[in-house]
């Protein structure tokens, strides 16, 4: 694996993904949903509503990168917001 | 009356799953890993933090280069899309013209990406090739490798040539399964060929159409072969393309961290871009369906 270059923080947050794809999968047949239709227009499962959160999380953390000075790990708290923000109505 | 679901059907794709674990999902964890070190070769790293990042989302290459990149695939789109549904309108329906029509467009598709960058390399060639030559004579002022517009207008040409055709044979391909009966309702109605293209063939090929969109996005945003064997990213850096600047990057200067924060940003443009094509497509299925 030294090949791969690990490092710790890339390693935990790889382990988070998978923990979440993990957990939304064993919610996913536990609790089946039909999907809804919410702000955006589109019907959407919470799996697509976990993709719509991993991916515009990964552009929060790259437009504070780029435009806000502040420490990175306070764009997580962004994530957060947007994250239960999708959650709630998208 | 509900299907049922068998879920189990899933453990069918687990050998794909490992395939692309293989070929995709491992070597994107390795570039990701890669993204905050920095090596001196000899598999030593070095940690770095999110610096390459910072450093990649403040440099006018980067931007330069997207800004290349969506131009490109803007005007290949807004060539090709109403080009190839045009084409496919007016190719014969059926019989043995219709086959010639079909096997001539697929020509194109079926040459591999160097090879339409050779072809085109020596066809737009000023000394040798038919294109450079017959424009030199009529006396326009055409030199791919020294002026910027002729090296873009080359390279347009090309995907425009190498590319069309598959629009517009998925448009065809669209066009074959309306039924008759929509055409015959419109002739009744004395509906004008505009409005049969605008209120039959154009909703009824949307979804195919969508498809040939993303398509060529996708690829157009990727290219890579085709301007890297025709201008080499020249004249200066005026066909530099995202992909190309990124080989150079990674390969020419070996530098792997920003090389890698390069491809993930890359990457997630891709991944938005495509998931918006795709929730479009997928809506507008299920609303031509309801």
């Amino acid at each position: 694996m030294a090949w791969m270059a690990w490092t710790l923080p890339t390693a935990i947050f790889f382990v988070i993904i998978a923990f979440t794809l993990i957990t939304f999968t064993i919610l996913a047949i536990k609790y089946p949903e039909t999907p809804r239709i919410g702000v955006l227009r589109i019907e959407t499962t919470r799996g697509d509503r976990l993709f719509i959160t991993l991916l515009g999380s990964a552009f929060i953390n790259l437009a504070w990168l780029g435009l806000v000075s502040a420490s990175q790990p306070y764009a997580l708290i962004v994530c957060l917001i947007y994250a239960a923000a999708v959650f709630r109505w998208v | 009356m509900e299907k049922t679901v068998n879920q189990k059907a899933w453990f069918l794709i687990l050998p794909v799953l490992v395939l692309v674990a293989f070929s995709a999902v491992i070597p994107l964890m390795t570039v990701v890993n890669y993204s905050v070190q920095d090596t001196f070769g000899s598999n030593k790293f070095f940690w770095v933090g999110l610096e390459w990042f910072s450093d990649i989302l403040s440099s006018d290459r980067m931007w330069d280069a997207l800004g290349r990149q969506i131009t490109f695939s803007t005007i290949i789109l807004a060539i090709e899309v109403p080009m190839g549904v045009f084409v496919a309108l007016n190719m014969p329906k059926k019989g043995f013209w219709a086959s010639v029509c079909l096997v001539l467009m697929s020509l194109p598709l079926l040459i591999p990406w160097n090879v339409v960058g050779t072809i085109w390399q020596v066809f737009a060639r000023v000394d040798i090739g038919l294109l450079g030559y017959s424009l030199d004579k009529l006396g326009v002022s055409y030199n791919y490798t020294q002026d910027s517009f002729a090296a873009w207008a080359t390279v347009i040409v090309m995907d425009v040539w190498h590319w069309t055709s598959l629009v517009a044979l998925l448009a065809y391909a669209g066009l074959q399964s309306i039924p008759d009966a929509y055409y015959q309702a419109a002739k009744i109605d004395q509906a004008s060929r505009w409005k049969v293209f605008r209120f039959i063939e154009l909703p009824k090929i949307m979804g195919v159409l969508m498809i040939a969109i993303l398509l060529r996005f996708m690829d157009s945003f990727m290219i890579y072969t085709e301007p890297f064997v025709v201008t080499g990213g020249g004249p200066g850096n005026s066909t530099t393309f995202l992909s190309i600047d990124l080989v150079k990057m990674a390969l020419g200067q070996f530098d792997l961290g920003p090389a890698a924060a390069f491809s993930i940003m890359y990457y997630l443009v891709i991944l938005l871009v495509s998931w918006v094509f795709y929730t479009v497509m997928v809506n507008l299925q299920k609303r031509d369906g309801a």
